[in-house]
């Protein structure tokens, strides 16, 4: 059996999952339902100055009959007493001391309140904080939030005053609402954040309501741009884990990863990349703590058929195979091939071709059922057929090298060697 | 053991004869399963429809809540696209031939979806289709079944005035006579009948038979072209000693009487044979099991191998509890005081292929008696010889001759089953289509053909 066990800043926890800044950890019942169920940690939903919130809070993205891709919420910080969120994180604290209890942090801009704010949080004896750089609305009119993240030098001064008080680890949360997460990351790990995390969520509108006329969500017939999150930031959120776990000054700290985390396979494919552990919201809000059972189990049984025996013997493992495109092998070259035992004649492989790419597939006319063959010499490679074919392994890229040596787009350049001659 | 009606208490009519394809009772379930379909291109589903329905098209319109663009779409293919969602074989068209059946998985439920198109359209009474202007051309139609108005909608479509001759109180002929029960209401059918004449330009005169109230001679008069679409609708006798004997029935007058009256006034034996097995066979024998017969068994000459009904036909009978009796051919129906006691049946065996290119029965000499009160003969349908001979129309055993729907006389089209001998509704639905076109091309109005290709509709211009 593998040990999932994570250890993060000398924060440990049974498992590298964890409850992201979120409803979800807004309060004590909900918390100790989720280490009941089996969850690493938590990250408190974000402590700061009073607030409300509105109703409705969220609007989802419906995609093909599966519900909630994606998810928005313009929810502001924490709206309940902070006294009382105190209490509570040191209750469960004692009743939990095995996981990780984090603390999320949006104080007003100025030393002071920073400054008064952590000495409040530290004496409940959480482990960590998470400072919420990332909160794209309400928050930000008032200089919080997205609006210290998406500024590096803000950004850097709000960590040296966080970083003059706190005696526990640190962890500086990213916006993703910035062309690049590296310059903030780089002026955040300069002035001495313990960690990283990223990403929050992404500004957006998830729709229009056709009756109404009126996006989503829907506050007495108006609504704002909310954050953005779900299974659909995955891929976004991967590649800003990849410039942070690439970069050679903010690659320095420890990365919590998170955006569209639902499974065990995203959170390898985290952790893959850089991530020492995950944060999870989306996916618990729309199936319940239980999820993590089978995050749990999945992980291990994974560690184990790979031959992983700890979680640091994978943890960013994919990040050097991330290059730049002038340094991809021109040489390598593969044509699809069509199984025509496995066909079921639907075509797909075909129109997307022929609209949409080279006009590689060839089709005989036939009643009911169409044949379909790959023109090997027109194949660019490109995999689109492959990709919309429904069947398993029914379209598969075979090799077929242009040259036997690694060669790539500078040398080719260099070399002075003809374009367009495949 | 006797013919008798009343058999059931009315909770157990309403029971046996309630929809036997119930439609999808909520929207994500038809979201679910319009989401499985892969949009094929060129799509088998649409080349296995003889109405030519882009499927894909259709299923992929239900997906974005785009109904009446997913109905328009059916009915530009089909009219009869409600009815032909209830009760088309679809396990041999479009289900049958849906790529899902490659991959071992269950077909994407195409009638299904079809009627929840279909239904909310009827429902709504949506106008889906606008008229030309009039051509001042005017057309006969006789028949109006599913061929019939059909081509009474495309023409009417393209601004000629049709009139309808129907030799019924009620329109939608097979679909609303002939079907089971279980698979059509009247209700549904008189709907469908008027959300197609909603249309306009389509009048129907009712109670007028060709032959009888008017004659095909003063059609091609009165009207610049006449279609026929009169069906097939006389059962084939069976020529054995007995047939005359009370108690032998035949399969058309049967449940045309069950469609017609209420169930609890239609007669039915105690212990019923029907001969034969295609889809009137079939319908036969479930609907007098659920009339309330004991006891009903299929008579058929071939093997399974030979049927002429669905396998998902063949299946509803038996979950209907009739018993099948294989390779046996009537020989004699012996009678007591003059009413039906028993069918005398002659074992067969398989022989060389016939005309059909199924393998033919032939006589093994061995009997056996069947003892029985009611007969019920579906041992396939005769065309309307006398009334084709009378008219002088080219045919061939009763079957109108036809050349792309012309008809030995000039101005005269015909379509469906009495040019075809009996087929589905939606062939039909497709001769009808044609018919129109015939018609259309006739009468110089140059459309000649409508040709879908990949979704849309190409017109050919005549010279």
């Amino acid at each position: 059996m593998a040990d999932i066990s994570a250890n993060f800043l000398g924060i440990k926890s049974p498992n590298p999952f964890w409850l992201a800044s979120a409803p979800p950890t807004d309060k004590k019942y909900n918390v100790l339902r989720a280490f009941e169920a089996g969850w690493g940690g938590v990250v408190w939903k974000t402590l700061g100055s009073q607030v409300k919130n509105v109703s409705s809070r969220y609007s989802a993205v419906n995609y093909n009959g599966s519900r909630v891709m994606g998810f928005n919420n313009i929810e502001l910080i924490s709206d309940r007493p902070l006294h009382i969120n105190l209490k509570e994180i040191a209750e469960c604290v004692k009743l939990f001391p095995d996981r990780a209890m984090i603390a999320s942090l949006m104080a007003d801009n100025t030393k002071e309140s920073w400054h008064e704010l952590i000495a409040q949080v530290e004496d409940t004896g959480a482990h960590g904080f998470e400072l919420n750089f990332g909160c794209p609305h309400g928050m930000t009119e008032r200089g919080m939030g997205a609006a210290v993240g998406q500024d590096p030098e803000i950004a850097r001064m709000v960590v040296e005053w966080v970083m003059e008080k706190a005696t526990i680890p640190v962890i500086t949360k990213l916006t993703p609402n910035v062309h690049s997460v590296v310059p903030t990351g780089r002026a955040v790990v300069e002035a001495d954040t313990d960690a990283l995390s990223l990403i929050n969520t992404i500004q957006s509108v998830t729709g229009v309501d056709l009756d109404t006329l009126v996006p989503n969500p829907y506050v007495a017939g108006k609504s704002v741009f909310g954050g953005y999150c779900g299974p659909a930031v995955k891929p976004i959120a991967l590649k800003m884990l990849t410039t942070i776990a690439q970069d050679p000054v903010t690659n320095k700290v420890p990365i919590s990863g998170i955006g569209g985390v639902s499974t065990w396979r995203d959170a390898v494919e985290f952790m893959l990349l850089g991530a020492s552990n995950v944060q999870v919201c989306t996916a618990a809000m729309k199936h319940g703590f239980r999820i993590v059972e089978d995050m749990c189990e999945g992980l291990n049984n994974w560690m184990d058929e790979k031959g992983f025996a700890t979680i640091n013997d994978f943890i960013g493992k994919s990040v050097e195979t991330i290059t730049h495109w002038e340094d991809l092998d021109i040489n390598y070259h593969h044509i699809a091939k069509i199984n025509q035992d496995k066909c079921i004649h639907c075509g797909l492989c075909y129109i997307a071709c022929e609209d949409t790419s080279h006009q590689s597939i060839n089709l005989t006319y036939g009643k009911p059922y169409n044949m379909y063959l790959v023109k090997e010499e027109e194949c660019v490679g490109c995999n689109l057929c492959q990709l919309v074919c429904p069947v398993d392994n029914c379209i598969t890229m075979e090799v077929h090298r242009k040259g036997d040596e690694y060669l790539n787009w500078k040398e080719f350049q260099r070399l002075g060697m003809p374009l367009n001659d495949h | 053991m006797a013919i008798l009606n009343n058999r059931l208490t009315p909770e157990e009519y309403a029971e046996n004869f309630s929809d036997i394809h119930p439609p999808f009772d909520k929207k994500e379930a038809a979201l679910v399963e319009a989401n499985r379909c892969l949009f094929c291109y060129d799509a088998p589903c649409m080349k296995s429809c003889p109405t030519s329905i882009d499927v894909p098209k259709f299923i992929k319109q239900i997906t974005t809540e785009n109904i009446k663009g997913s109905a328009h779409t059916i009915f530009q293919s089909n009219i009869f696209g409600g009815g032909c969602s209830r009760v088309c074989p679809v396990e041999k068209l479009c289900e049958g031939s849906c790529v899902y059946n490659l991959m071992h998985e269950d077909p994407i439920p195409i009638a299904k979806l079809q009627r929840y198109a279909t239904d909310k359209a009827i429902k709504e009474k949506w106008q889906l289709f606008e008229r030309k202007p009039s051509t001042g051309k005017k057309v006969a139609i006789v028949g109006a079944g599913p061929a019939g108005l059909s081509c009474a909608h495309v023409l009417s479509r393209e601004g000629i005035d049709v009139t309808v001759f129907e030799k019924e109180s009620k329109g939608g002929g097979l679909m609303t006579y002939g079907i089971a029960a279980y698979k059509v209401t009247p209700e549904f059918c008189q709907d469908e009948v008027d959300f197609i004449t909603s249309l306009g330009g389509i009048a129907i005169e009712y109670n007028k038979e060709l032959g009888k109230d008017l004659s095909l001679a003063e059609l091609r008069v009165q009207y610049d072209a006449v279609f026929l679409g009169i069906g097939v609708g006389l059962a084939r006798q069976l020529q054995i000693p007995g047939e005359e004997l009370e108690g032998v029935v035949d399969a058309i007058e049967f449940i045309y009487n069950l469609r017609s009256k209420t169930f609890n006034q239609i007669a039915v034996g105690d212990k019923v044979a029907v001969i034969g097995l295609g889809m009137t066979a079939i319908d036969a024998a479930t609907q007098a099991k659920r009339l309330g017969a004991s006891e009903v068994t299929i008579v058929y000459r071939r093997t399974q191998d030979e049927m002429p009904c669905t396998q998902v036909e063949l299946d509803l009978a038996k979950l209907d509890g009739c018993n099948i009796k294989w390779l046996a051919a009537p020989k004699e129906v012996i009678g007591a005081n003059g009413k039906v006691s028993a069918l005398v049946c002659r074992e067969m065996e398989l022989g060389v292929p016939d005309a059909s290119g199924r393998r033919s029965p032939v006589d093994t000499g061995k009997s056996f008696s069947l003892a029985v009160d009611m007969i019920i003969k579906a041992a396939g349908q005769m065309p309307f010889k006398e009334l084709v001979d009378g008219s002088d129309l080219q045919n061939s055993n009763g079957k109108i001759v036809v050349k792309n729907n012309d008809t030995n006389i000039d101005g005269v089209f015909a379509g469906g089953d009495c040019v075809n001998g009996g087929k589905e509704v939606v062939d039909a639905v497709q001769a009808g289509k044609d018919g129109a076109a015939a018609i259309l091309s006739y009468l110089k109005l140059n459309k000649v053909d409508a040709k879908t290709v990949n979704g849309v509709e190409h017109t050919i211009v005549a010279s």
